[in-house]
């Protein structure tokens, strides 16, 4: 039976279970036509070819008449196992004998007349039923069956579609893989380019490992650095909550001391963080956009400090007075001095960058190149030295305000100096958060 | 006082050529002065230490050490001296070291360098 044989492959497995020879459908089988019972062909046979319907080969195998009793045996076995088939009407319980029979009976009658119709399965279906209605006579339980189907169905389709999602989520994936690949030659590339050119990368020399190290030194110190805040804003809220409720002179001490003892530490941190990470230091991006705008040398002006606090320091003594005075004049002195070393450096960089070797004669002369970047190297060196002065005077002012002052006064001290820089935080978030237009 | 941006103070040549030892001519060096700056003319380091004292209405005297055949001896005995590099810019005040830019930068803002300076006459009221 050629025909069967043909009419199974072209069909999906979706159409072969509705446009089943066997059954026809949900809708289309029409309790009308029902045939008798005793001449009921195996029909069960074609919910079990829909349970294989994922096996498209043994369905179409089992379509070829040779090997149809073979597919009959073989769904006995598995239809003896499943629950929804096993009801009385299904003949297969029947005797295998008989629904063997049958189908002999209908492949020499029935399908033979079919064979005709059979490479359309539209046509295959009408014609089936025009077929069955003629010869073999199929019981069946139309509910069971229609719901088995049903739920088998629904699985497949489920199947299909998980498959499908799979197989699109792994094209994705293989493309964006394929363009990352492309964008890795492309950086390469450019590397080499850069690398042909002389230009002197200081991470080249240790591959990416130079820039990742700094990368992951600016990282920590952000973190670190945000972890101190926290800390420090704790602190300092103990602070002010025993300044207003008028805490002895010897507690407010110690609330004053471990706000001190923890500005020790964010200037720890800073010294680590400039051998680490200079630039990242004085860049100040560490910081917030206000608090960065009015920086120098890698921190808060120190010569900032006694302005900021303002008269809040009143009333002071007149020793007090005449330290505080000195403390802002040699704050702004030292300030000055390490400002003016650093323009000097500005100015020797400028020298050594924009020296003759660079000019039109000498492109190729790369020792004198070399040399020039060599100087400029060590004069960016002392850089690290200039934010670490700078990081002492910063401490230094800090601690002899702190000397020169009174518990009671430093801790206001403390507050006010607190409370400027949360102020300027807060001013940072309004401005980056203002509406534009 | 009005600084000179071209000399800072006064450079005194030194006219003995007695192979003598580095600590020492340093010692002699800085005796003779109120203030003594050894420094190094590419120091921007050492630029900044001038500007200070200078900005402080002080006259230091400057020996730049590369400009001295015997500097780099010197340089050697002030980094032993100092225990730490570099070696400059360090500074001597009526004839005591009282070290590098931390050490200064940390006396001034303590309050004890302005008193040192007017001890050694470097500094009037």
């Amino acid at each position: 039976m050629q025909s069967f044989k043909a009419a199974a492959p072209h069909t999906t497995p979706d159409m072969f279970c509705h446009s089943s020879f066997f059954l026809r459908g949900d809708d289309d089988f029409n309790p009308a036509n029902a045939f008798h019972h005793d001449d009921s062909v195996d029909l069960s046979s074609s919910s079990i070819f829909s349970l294989k319907s994922s096996n498209v080969d043994v369905v179409g195998n089992s379509l070829h008449y040779d090997a149809f009793n073979t597919g009959i045996r073989a769904a006995e076995i598995v239809s003896s196992g499943t629950g929804c088939l096993d009801t009385g009407q299904f003949m297969y319980q029947k005797g295998t004998t008989l629904g063997n029979g049958h189908i002999e009976n209908w492949g020499d009658s029935g399908l033979a007349d079919n064979s005709q119709q059979t490479d359309t399965s539209t046509d295959v279906d009408t014609d089936d039923k025009n077929q069955l209605q003629h010869g073999a006579i199929i019981t069946v339980d139309q509910s069971k069956l229609k719901t088995g189907d049903q739920k088998t169905l629904r699985r497949l389709a489920q199947n299909r579609e998980a498959a499908r999602k799979s197989r699109l989520r792994k094209k994705a994936y293989v493309q964006q893989l394929e363009s990352s690949r492309l964008r890795l030659t492309q950086l390469e590339q450019e590397l080499q380019k850069a690398r042909q050119q002389g230009i002197f990368i200081a991470s080249g020399l240790s591959g990416g490992h130079g820039l990742s190290v700094s990368g992951n030194a600016a990282l920590a110190f952000d973190m670190d650095y945000a972890h101190w805040l926290n800390e420090h804003q704790r602190l300092i809220n103990d602070l002010r909550s025993g300044l207003n409720s008028h805490l002895g002179d010897s507690e407010l001490r110690i609330l004053v001391e471990s706000v001190m003892a923890h500005y020790d530490e964010v200037f720890k941190l800073k010294s680590i963080g400039v051998k680490a990470d200079a630039f990242h230091m004085l860049s100040g991006m560490w910081k917030t956009p206000a608090e960065r705008c009015f920086m120098r040398l890698g921190g808060f002006r120190s010569s900032e400090l006694l302005k900021i606090l303002g008269n809040h320091l009143e009333p002071l003594t007149d020793q007090q007075l005449m330290g505080i005075c000195n403390l802002q004049q040699s704050s702004q002195q030292a300030e000055d001095a390490l400002s003016q070393g650093m323009e000097a450096l500005q100015q020797a960089l400028v020298d050594t960058l924009s020296s003759a070797c660079l000019g039109p004669t000498a492109c190729g002369n790369v020792a004198d190149y070399m040399s020039q970047m060599a100087i400029a190297m060590s004069k960016l060196a002392t850089l690290e030295n200039f934010l670490h002065q700078a990081d002492l005077l910063r401490h230094q002012t800090l601690q002899q305000m702190h000397r020169i002052l009174t518990t009671r006064q430093a801790a206001r001290a403390l507050l006010v100096f607190s409370d400027y820089n949360s102020r300027l935080r807060a001013l940072s978030s309004l401005w980056l958060a203002r509406p534009r237009n | 006082m009005h600084c000179q941006t071209g000399s800072w103070g006064s450079y005194v040549p030194t006219t003995r050529t007695t192979v003598g030892d580095p600590l020492e001519r340093i010692e002699r060096l800085a005796s003779e002065n109120a203030v003594v700056i050894f420094s190094i003319s590419s120091c921007c380091m050492c630029h900044a230490i001038k500007r200070l004292f200078c900005g402080m209405g002080v006259n230091p005297t400057v020996y730049e050490l590369d400009q001295d055949p015997r500097g780099k001896d010197m340089e050697k005995a002030l980094m032993r001296l100092l225990g730490s590099s570099p070696a400059v810019p360090v500074v001597f005040i009526g004839g005591k070291l009282v070290g590098t830019m931390d050490r200064v930068m940390a006396s001034h803002i303590n309050g004890t360098l302005v008193p040192l300076l007017k001890q050694a006459g470097a500094l009037w009221l």
